[in-house]
């Protein structure tokens, strides 16, 4: 029996940072930096983190029925709480499904993804990254915060899988320690001859023996590797049919353990049908992986996403939505944010999965869900059965645009939202601008960090409203 | 269909602090400033008060919970003492509390004292609050003036009014209360200003500029009540009374349903239809001599006087801007300066209102005194457009 990708999905932040900004900004002690000005970086929201990337990208597939949820990163926000179980959550799954997070290396998406290919069948691989960087660091200019999602099945939608292998190689290339935020790297060209050229010419070529795949069919190579370790490692392996421009590159930037995903998802949203991929995770060894599209395009469409976004300059900006700089927010930024686990966990399915209440005696849709019907003309009692607003467009009754209220992204956005069904609810708006909002715009729900409790490092989560691009005039 | 409260007790002093920013004065202060205008105006000793409600908002930064804090203040005689709190409503409860212990017979002579010390928490602008465990997970982290801002968005679409025709009624209030404030003593603010100012200051949340939005003061009102009975033994020639005390508490529809249009607000509508029932006003416009409503920011003012039923669903901005609510208006509005000029210290705000009406009745309100009022009202509105309370009072005097 087959097993293959039946569908992936692409999310890329709104923001594109441009990085001739980054470099001339650190034109004064970084003047190297202006090499690497050209292209531009996906750049994350300051309410985006790996769990609402992965939550974006996870959300445009329709599952189906899964066996299993696996989330992948290097910069997801805890150190011990279940990002997958969460995500399940906020994704409405069952509650049986099995979760695990996979983390620690570059390789955790390519070997998650491996693991659902050669055991769960139907999985949802999905693999993001937010990480920091120093400020005037090659990393800084040259990461892109991205999220891939996978669904895998007994059905090759989109691409048959052939095979794969993996190798463990204790080659620290960089690190990140526990608790750190930033990485600390080794010289780029060690990384290159030790690290990134030998390994593979070991594993590829009996990998395409063993599964009779001949060196002409294979027409791309997604691998977290620069473009010139990719041309060097395809003339070694005499595959010369690879095309190795890859669009992501210069959009989106380095994305951790997304990349070799984001990579793979350029590549089948590109290929014909028969054309072989090489999926490639490197990262203290490599995982190797063997696809053969079928021609069938992802659902959503990767490459018009990829080449979107909205261009940014603003490094200050971009500093501070990363909590590289202490900006001063003002006294009410001090309003404590202190979580009541034990009300969240009661109302979960309200709060993460933005699961509100549908009245089975008049028909109104409600959030919150409660226990007494809100139509005035209802009134019914423990009538309310669960009713998904995820997916729901709503459209703005009234909005304000408030520069008192406490936000890392001044001007607050917010206002009454009104849904077909019979629900209002006062939202907060992201991923849009001071002047953008009219009454009557429609919007979209998006899952979104809610706020941060810095006295006890912890998060919440909720939804917000997004402009639905091209919904309304002017 | 119950009978009311009409005439059924009067008001036999009130007092009112200075209000603004009060730096060498503690809640406590405030409230002793107020309560002696109030006792002196009664001619009655402390220890005839037999019960006392205290109208506090805020616990984040004030004087902490309980009724101690009266009691403690005024050194009242061991007697009851409830404090109450109804968001901005809050003074307006106390005084409900007082009149209808009165009303019920309990007591003879009650007190209610409003207060509220904003002013401890070192910024500007009221303090941050926390809506409920549930409700912080899921509510935007919003301002008073956000919140209420929304207003302005909705009306424009819904009347089909272009935001600057709006903005320029919502100025013409500013100013209307700004050369009201001006001739009172006790106002916070006490400075004319002209429309240009208002449409050009500083934005605070869209629509709204900072001259949009009422101050942030310090400050204390009281008012001590009886049955008509005692006001008569005790001399008084014109006797204020009790016409109407009305309430009306958001139930979720206009948070969580699509029946409301975001435009006006709800529970205003419903309490003065009750209060006016009560009071037995037919014609609001024109049997209300003056009124103080909640002025918390301008465009509050200005949906608020459809919700009143005092302008056309729509109308407001042409009435606004024609004068209607002006001093020579036919119904002033916010003749002591309002919210705008006094400021919103929330638990005294309601009982100041009521005090200003009170001196109208009574001819005393020197350079701002209105004449022929039968009827005065006062209108507070707490919470958010989305989720308030809304309490309407109406005093006259006693047939």
């Amino acid at each position: 029996m087959s097993i293959g990708i039946e569908d992936l999905a692409v999310y890329l932040p709104r923001r594109r940072m441009a990085r001739h900004a980054i470099a001339e900004a650190h034109a004064w002690a970084v003047p190297s930096l202006k090499h690497l000005g050209r292209g531009r970086n996906a750049t994350a929201n300051w309410d985006e983190d790996s769990v609402t990337l992965a939550h974006a990208a996870c959300r445009q597939i329709a599952t189906g029925t899964l066996d299993s949820l696996k989330f992948c990163s290097t910069s997801q926000p805890f150190a011990d709480r279940s990002h997958a179980a969460l995500l399940a959550e906020a994704l409405a799954q069952p509650r049986t499904l099995r979760t695990m997070d996979v983390s620690a290396s570059a390789r955790a998406g390519t070997s998650a993804l491996q693991e659902a290919l050669t055991g769960d069948a139907n999985a949802l691989v999905v693999a993001a990254e937010r990480r920091l960087a120093k400020p005037g660091s090659v990393e800084e200019i040259s990461y892109g915060d991205a999220a891939v999602a996978i669904r895998t099945g007994r059905t090759a939608g989109i691409a048959e899988f052939i095979g794969s292998v993996s190798s463990a190689t204790d080659f620290v290339e960089h690190y990140r320690s526990s608790g750190a935020s930033f990485d600390y790297g080794f010289e780029a060209r060690w990384v290159r001859d030790e690290g990134q050229l030998p390994e593979l010419p070991q594993l590829l070529p009996d990998l395409m023996r063993a599964h009779a795949v001949s060196s002409s069919d294979v027409r791309w190579l997604a691998m977290n590797a620069p473009k010139r370790v990719r041309q060097k490692l395809a003339k070694e392996l005499s595959l010369e049919s690879i095309n190795h421009d890859m669009t992501f590159e210069a959009h989106v930037g380095q994305c951790g353990s997304a990349e070799p995903l984001l990579g793979l998802a350029e590549c089948l949203s590109r290929a014909k049908a028969g054309d072989v991929v090489v999926c490639v995770g490197f990262g203290q060894g490599l995982d190797v992986l063997l696809f053969r599209a079928t021609g069938q395009s992802p659902s959503t469409d990767v490459m018009a996403l990829i080449e979107g976004g909205v261009e940014d300059t603003n490094y200050l900006r971009f500093l501070s939505h990363r909590g590289l700089i202490d900006m001063d927010w003002g006294k009410r930024a001090e309003r404590d944010v202190r979580t009541a686990q034990s009300a969240y966990y009661r109302e979960r399915d309200q709060i993460a999965g933005f699961v509100g209440g549908c009245c089975k005696a008049c028909g109104t849709i409600q959030f919150p869900r409660t226990r007494v019907c809100v139509n005035p003309e209802c009134r019914a009692v423990d009538t309310q059965v669960p009713h998904p607003f995820a997916d729901l467009t709503g459209t703005v009754k009234s909005f304000t645009e408030d520069w008192q209220a406490y936000s890392p992204a001044p001007p607050l956005i917010y206002g009454n939202i009104g849904f077909e069904g019979g629900a209002n609810i006062l939202m907060q708006f992201t991923d849009t601008d001071e002047g953008a909002t009219q009454v009557g715009d429609q919007v979209a729900m998006q899952f979104r960090i809610k706020d941060f409790d810095r006295v006890r490092n912890f998060r919440r989560y909720f939804w917000k409203a997004v402009p639905v691009e091209g919904a309304t005039d002017g | 269909m119950a009978e009311g409260i009409r005439d059924k007790v009067a008001v036999i002093g009130m007092g009112c602090s200075k209000f603004g920013e009060r730096w060498d004065m503690s809640a406590a202060d405030l409230m002793v400033e107020a309560f002696n205008e109030g006792i002196g105006d009664a001619g009655i000793d402390r220890d005839q008060i037999e019960a006392a409600w205290l109208g506090v908002f805020f616990d984040e930064q004030n004087i902490g919970k309980s009724a101690i804090p009266l009691s403690n203040a005024l050194r009242l005689p061991n007697v009851p003492v409830t404090r109450v709190e109804n968001l901005c409503a809050t003074g307006t409860e106390a005084f409900r509390g007082a009149v209808y212990a009165v009303a019920s017979g309990a007591c003879d002579i009650a007190l209610a004292m409003g207060v509220e010390k904003l002013k401890d928490t070192g910024f500007a602008g009221l303090p941050e609050r926390t809506h409920g465990t549930f409700e912080d997970l899921w509510l935007p982290n919003s301002t008073a003036p956000g919140a209420f801002a929304q207003l302005a968005s909705a009306y424009s679409a819904a009347h089909g009014i272009s935001m600057d025709e709006l903005k320029r009624a919502m100025a013409h209030i500013s100013v209307k209360s700004h050369a009201n404030g001006l001739k009172n003593p006790k106002a916070h603010l006490q400075r004319a200003i002209d429309e240009a100012q208002v449409l050009n200051a500083p934005p605070v949340a869209y629509p709204l500029g900072v001259l949009d939005c009422c101050g942030v003061s310090d400050g204390a009102a009281c008012a001590i009540v009886a049955r008509p009975e005692i006001a008569r033994e005790l001399g008084k020639a014109n006797i204020v009374s009790v016409k109407a005390l009305q309430l009306s508490i958001s139930n979720g529809v206009e948070a969580s349903h699509s029946s409301w249009d975001g435009a006006h607000t709800m529970t205003t509508r419903l309490a003065s239809q009750k209060a006016y029932a009560e009071a037995g006003i037919t014609n609001p416009v024109k049997e209300l001599g003056m009124i103080e409503v909640h002025d918390c920011f301008s465009i509050t003012e200005l949906v608020v006087m459809e919700d009143l039923g005092l302008s056309e669903p729509g109308g407001a901005p042409a009435d606004v801007r024609d004068g209607r609510f002006d001093a020579d208006g036919e119904v002033p509005c916010q003749i002591d300066g309002g919210l705008k000029c006094f400021g919103h210290p929330i638990g005294a705000s309601g009982l100041r209102m009521l005090y200003e009406v009170y001196l109208q009745l009574l001819g005393r309100a020197d350079a701002r005194q209105l004449h022929g009022i039968e009827f005065g009202l006062t209108h507070n509105l707490g919470g958010i457009p989305n989720r308030n309370v809304a309490s309407i009072g109406i005093l006259g005097g006693l047939q």
